[in-house]
């Protein structure tokens, strides 16, 4: 339950009174807000004392009256703005002039109730602003996750770009100082490893621009009927060389043409991402099966291998951003982090779902189920 | 070489493991690397280093904290020097600042990772008196 502050500015008892016995016991609620409004009512019966308690109470709506004793509700209005309160302006009053209404309204006045006004007049003045109210506050909320989301994947990405750098680097300044001698020979090791990490930078950066599209949230442009069991077969041929030289079997199970309306880009990464998962976790002499069918009105990709396998943790991290199975297995395994997780977002762009299992040291299996 | 002190480094890159090994080793010391934050608890277990140098960023993005924690709490007297590439990245800096963070985190140096071999030798010399 959340209370706002009503702050009601009339010279007259009666308004205020009345005022107070209105929203006293009303609330507001929608089926979309998670949370009722109540209202508290606060009295001022002029303006300068309206301002003391504007500024001790800050309250989030203010009913104010123009015509009042000393300064006017036209000033109190603009004492509101220039000291750029957040808070919603119901003008009520019976005299006003059409030029102070204009002014009322250039100062951010969000609404007028004429006086004399029904109860049902100002209750729905004030459901009306209270879902104003609500949406600011969730937009707030919501703009601020968002930033905090986006430092933190900038950081962990400037740390995974440099991460090479370094280690480049690092290598670079020992070749420089010729730390193993004259022989070229020595520096085999080094050279390999600074050229290893410098295709992982490719990588990244390939994973990246895909992850930005997608990220982008620019929905499929390009939806066509495609073959998902042809898309396979290109991603096989892809991975083929690396899976030859670790004897690693590539079987694509299924042979006749599934049909699905999808843009065949974004299958394409589904795909290169799980198979080329598939061979690099795999063991020497490993297998890999792929399964594409359509069943029950679903359409479903399903990836199984003979690797290295998932602990329950692993799994559970397995869609973030950046996230990679860290073990003496993996470690010389080049990888960006972003694959599952761009994986994941265009899954969930075609309310499809993911499906999970794994056994540490035995393989893992990924099924994917689009909706028709 | 008789007392030659024993350096613990943990550091899941690879690359900058070997590379940083070889520094320290270089600098006269014996070295012991670990390439995860598990993987140095259960070097612990058995070893007492006289110095200890964690990267930040290891299985989480705070395992080095969390690693020198449980290291202090074994080891009070040991000096731990704690490598990031965090601070020239996000403006994030660990300096003596946010004491209130520092409490927990008893590291006795933040080093940024791309450091020079002989600013390394000049903390790993002082933290060990040399």
């Amino acid at each position: 339950m959340a209370i706002l502050k009503v702050l009601v500015v009339d010279d007259e008892p009666g308004i205020r009174s009345g005022t107070k016995r209105i929203l006293e016991n009303f609330k507001v609620d929608y089926p979309f807000m998670d949370e009722q409004f109540n209202y508290e009512v606060l009295e001022s019966a002029s303006g300068e004392d309206a301002i003391t308690l504007i500024n001790q109470q800050s309250p989030d709506i203010v009913l104010l009256d123009n015509k009042l004793p000393g300064i006017q509700g036209i000033d109190v209005l603009e004492y509101i703005k220039k000291n750029r309160y957040d808070i919603f302006v119901v003008m009520i009053t019976s005299y006003a002039s059409l030029e102070v209404a204009v002014k009322a309204t250039r100062n951010g006045a969000f609404d007028f109730i004429p006086k004399p006004f029904t109860p049902q007049e100002l209750r729905s003045s004030i459901e009306n602003i209270t879902k104003q109210i609500f949406l600011k506050r969730m937009a707030k909320k919501l703009n601020k996750a968002g930033k905090e989301i986006r430092f933190q994947f900038l950081s962990v990405l400037s740390h995974e770009l440099k991460a090479p750098l370094n280690a480049i680097d690092g290598y670079l300044t020992m070749i420089k100082e010729k730390q193993f001698g004259n022989n070229i020979d020595n520096y085999q090791h080094i050279v390999d490893r600074a050229l290893e990490r410098v295709s992982g930078m490719r990588y990244l950066i390939l994973d990246l621009l895909d992850f930005t599209k997608i990220e982008n949230g620019t929905p499929s442009q390009n939806i066509q009927e495609v073959d998902i069991v042809k898309i396979a077969e290109i991603s096989i041929d892809t991975i083929r060389p690396y899976a030859i030289q670790r004897d690693i079997d590539v079987y694509l199970n299924s042979r006749s043409p599934v049909i699905m309306k999808a843009d065949p880009s974004e299958i394409e990464i589904i795909l290169n991402n799980l198979i080329s998962n598939a061979v690099k976790y795999n063991k020497d002499k490993g297998r890999v099966d792929i399964y594409i069918k359509k069943e029950n009105g679903k359409y479903l990709i399903q990836v199984d291998d003979t690797g290295i396998g998932m602990t329950k943790t692993d799994i559970q991290q397995l869609f973030q951003d950046f996230f990679r199975v860290k073990n003496e297995y993996t470690k010389n395994i080049t990888g960006s982090g972003l694959g599952l997780s761009i994986v994941k977002k265009i899954v969930d762009m075609y309310n499809g779902k993911i499906e999970v299992t794994s056994t540490p040291g035995q393989g893992s299996s990924f099924k994917i189920y689009f909706p028709e | 070489m008789k007392n030659q002190k024993t350096i613990l480094i943990a550091d899941d890159d690879i690359d900058y493991l070997y590379q940083i090994k070889l520094k320290v080793e270089q600098l006269g010391f014996n070295v012991i690397t670990a390439e995860s934050q598990a993987e140095a608890e259960k070097i612990l277990q058995n070893i007492k280093p006289d110095l200890a140098i964690f990267d930040l960023m290891m299985e989480t993005e705070d395992s080095g904290f969390i690693l020198t924690y449980k290291f202090k709490k074994q080891y009070p007297d040991i000096p731990v020097i704690i490598l990031t590439a965090v601070t020239a990245e996000t403006g994030i800096s660990f300096g003596n600042e946010i004491s209130n963070e520092n409490k927990w985190i008893k590291a006795d140096v933040f080093l940024d990772k791309s450091l020079q071999t002989e600013k390394l030798q000049r903390e790993i010399n002082k933290l060990l008196k040399i």
